[in-house]
């Protein structure tokens, strides 16, 4: 079986190799008198890298499977009620990236119910095939028939990479079908590339900390990622559409155990998603009243307030407007962060943007390692100014 | 009616850092139950005022993991089971879920399984799903609200993009719940007080119906990491020092057009 070897002999420090385990897995066992690694082992693989020299050995399986039975790069067509989401289309320009780079074919899987419309149209984004169940069942999302349909498709197809939007459905069915095919799945990826063979290189901040990993999945087929949404870059719609629709045979079971009783049209939010411009509000804000000044730049701009996690926490913002890796994933033209520290997590929903302004107290402060003008300044200061300006300027023209 | 609800020890409010270097910091291994999970819970005691019955709670970490059922058992679980083993070492969400799986299968037969939306520190989703399908169960994620809980099925409001649905799932099922479903009870003094030395029952691979190292912790699992790194860095940037940064900040604004002066 799979796991890391502890090579006593070589291990000289014994409590500096017990500290080179972030998560505390490294013990000294006192009984057997010796370094053992525990269940809270992460398999970071710190110890195999950074340990000292072959104290820890990474001792693997043989597995084999042939990766050349397995081919194409397959998007989950991501929708509501046939309204396709476009995240769908960002995967599609980087599947096809990928798939390029091994010479493999792009396909586009597309499960509903009056979608054969909505599947030409996604000739016009760059795939090869799309794969269309459509019937009745799919009218609504239940878990069964749509994993069925998915499943159907990778037994008929044998993609190797199958890339989901990370959206509430796609969140569950992308996990249902990794597991029925005991494969692995990468949930969040903000980088993706491709190895020559076949393998998918998944990157994506990790272990809650601010550090990223590199994760793959080279035992196993189809491998699976889910990315957020604008994370990734959609191609232009090309006027001429190209590749060609399947139309698939439905699985024979769809039943489901779960009734669709009613459904009510939420009140239409607006999306700190969609916003050109945002101003960002972070832990240094003192108190609620101060956001105040946060809300008067964004409008003096036209754009939105969003905040980082600790003010959720505190009650003091909508969780709609949190940005991050558990919040949303934003790309405007212009964001200024106000008192925002920068941890990975704030950062993988917002490095996208095309204007970083950063106002942070410290010189050191991590967000200035992706802000494009670092402002080393105090938002109790700076941003005042700034309102004045404007409001002068304001009063000069009108 | 018996519920189980997974939850999780996750680490505390410290995080793991960086150094320059590349390696990992570890800055003091404080831990607490996944805040999520606590919803998970209080949907469970919700639905056991109403239909009675037994909640058991299950974790899969190491022993130290024992105190998320402490705290469990403080807010009115009835039953706690600590999966542990160190051949569970290094399982990513596959092995994790076959894990909890075999756990379920061991522990009872259950009518609904309630998982958390995510963990804070794993942070996929991924876990509820995952398990359903190797228990073979339907499951409906993004669960908002309990409308009611019947004898053989459960009425949820679900949250979709565009919609908010009314489903109802007959049992067997598993569940994954939104953070603010309810508000999760705070451990009571009493129980904390009666349930001090009641027995969490640990189960070791050993006790599973699949007893195949293989499937378990690493071996089991088919993502690896290859590599950690710092966040990648822009080298491009401007760095503004001193005084009147807000006018600075303003002229700039103005001529990437953010601003206009005659508006
Ligand atoms: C799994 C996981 C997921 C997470 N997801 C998210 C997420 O989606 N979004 C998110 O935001 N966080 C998320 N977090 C939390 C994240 O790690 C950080 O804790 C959080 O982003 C920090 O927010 P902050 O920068 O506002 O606060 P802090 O880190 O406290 O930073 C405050 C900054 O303000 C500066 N400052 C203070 N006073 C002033 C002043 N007067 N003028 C100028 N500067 C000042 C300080 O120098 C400091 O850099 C997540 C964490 C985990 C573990
Ligand atoms: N090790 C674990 N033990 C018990 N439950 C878990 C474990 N990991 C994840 N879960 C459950 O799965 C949910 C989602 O976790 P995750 O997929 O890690 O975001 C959590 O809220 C828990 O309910």
């Amino acid at each position: 079986m799979a796991r890391i070897l502890v090579n006593q002999k070589n291990i000289k420090d014994i409590d500096k190799a017990i500290k080179i385990c972030p998560f505390g897995a490294i013990e000294w066992n006192e009984k057997n008198r010796e370094v053992e690694i525990t269940d809270a082992c992460k398999m970071c693989m710190i110890c195999v890298n950074k340990g000292p020299e072959d104290a820890f050995i990474l001792e693997e399986d043989e597995v084999f499977i042939d990766k050349s039975l397995w081919k194409g790069v397959s998007v989950y067509v991501d929708h509501d009620n046939g309204a396709v989401h476009p995240v769908t289309y960002e995967l599609i320009g980087k599947a096809r990236e990928l798939a390029d780079k091994i010479n493999h074919p792009v396909f586009a899987v597309f499960i509903g119910s009056n979608i054969q419309k909505q599947a030409k149209e996604i000739l016009h984004y760059g795939v090869d095939e799309v794969f269309v169940y459509d019937d009745e069942a799919f009218k609504d999302f239940k878990i069964e028939p749509y994993t069925a349909a998915f499943s159907d498709f990778i037994d008929k197809v044998s993609p190797s990479t199958v890339l989901v939007g990370a959206t509430p459905l796609g969140r569950s069915l992308a996990p249902r079908v990794a597991a029925r095919f005991k494969t692995g799945l990468t949930a969040d990826c903000t980088i993706l590339d491709m190895k020559e063979d076949t393998d998918l290189v998944q990157i994506r901040p990790a272990f809650g900390g601010n550090i990223m990993a590199q994760i793959c999945t080279p035992k196993s087929r189809p491998q699976f990622a889910t990315v957020r949404y604008k994370i990734m870059n959609a191609p232009e719609r090309s006027e001429e559409p190209s590749g060609e629709v399947t139309i698939c045979k439905p699985p024979a079971n769809l039943s489901s155990a779960i009734t669709v009783l009613s459904s009510k049209v939420k009140e239409v939010e607006e999306d700190i998603a969609d916003a050109e411009v945002i101003v960002v509000a972070g832990r240094a804000i003192k108190k609620e009243e101060d956001l105040e000044m946060i809300e008067m730049l964004a409008k003096e701009l036209g754009g939105k307030v969003a905040v980082t996690r600790p003010l959720i926490e505190a009650g003091w913002g909508d969780p709609k407007t949190q940005i991050g890796l558990s919040g949303r994933t934003v790309r405007p033209k212009l964001i200024i962060t106000c008192g925002v520290s920068g941890s990975v997590q704030f950062k993988a929903g917002m490095t996208n943007s095309e204007y970083i302004f950063a106002i942070n107290k410290d010189p050191k402060s991590p967000i200035f390692q992706v802000a494009h003008y670092a402002i080393i300044g105090d938002i109790y200061e700076v941003i005042p100014e700034l309102l004045e300006k404007i409001k002068k300027s304001e009063e000069v023209t009108a | 009616m018996k519920t189980l609800v997974c939850i999780k020890q996750v680490p505390g409010t410290t995080e793991v850092q960086v150094d320059e270097n590349g390696n990992l910091i570890r800055s003091g291994i404080d831990s607490k139950m996944n805040p999520y999970d606590l919803y998970a819970i209080e949907s469970a005691l919700k639905i056991k005022e109403k239909m009675g019955g037994e909640i058991n709670v299950m974790t899969m970490g190491p022993p130290q993991a024992k105190e998320v059922i402490r705290e469990a058992y403080m807010m009115g679980i009835d039953k706690g089971f600590l999966l542990t083993d160190r051949r569970f070492a290094g399982a990513d969400v596959l092995a994790t879920s076959y894990t909890l799986a075999q756990g379920a299968y061991q522990a009872g037969d259950f009518d609904l399984i309630i998982c958390g939306k995510q963990t804070t520190d794993g942070d996929t989703a991924q876990v509820g799903p995952e398990m359903a399908e190797y228990l073979g169960i339907p499951h409906v994620a993004n669960v908002k609200g309990i409308v009611e809980s019947k004898e053989k099925s459960i009425i949820l409001e679900v949250e979709m993009p565009t919609t908010i649905q009314t489903v109802e799932v007959t049992y067997p099922c598993l569940i994954t719940v939104e953070k603010g479903i309810f508000q999760p009870r705070l451990p009571s003094y009493r129980l904390k007080k009666k349930t001090k030395y009641q027995e969490i029952h640990e189960l070791t691979l050993d006790n599973f119906k699949d007893k195949n190292e293989k499937r378990y912790g690493l071996s089991g699992s088919p993502t690896q990491v290859e590599e950690i790194f710092p966040p990648e860095q822009n080298t491009t940037s401007e760095r503004w020092e001193g005084e009147h940064l807000g006018t600075k900040l303003y002229d700039q604004l103005i001529d990437l057009k953010f601003i206009y002066k005659n508006k």
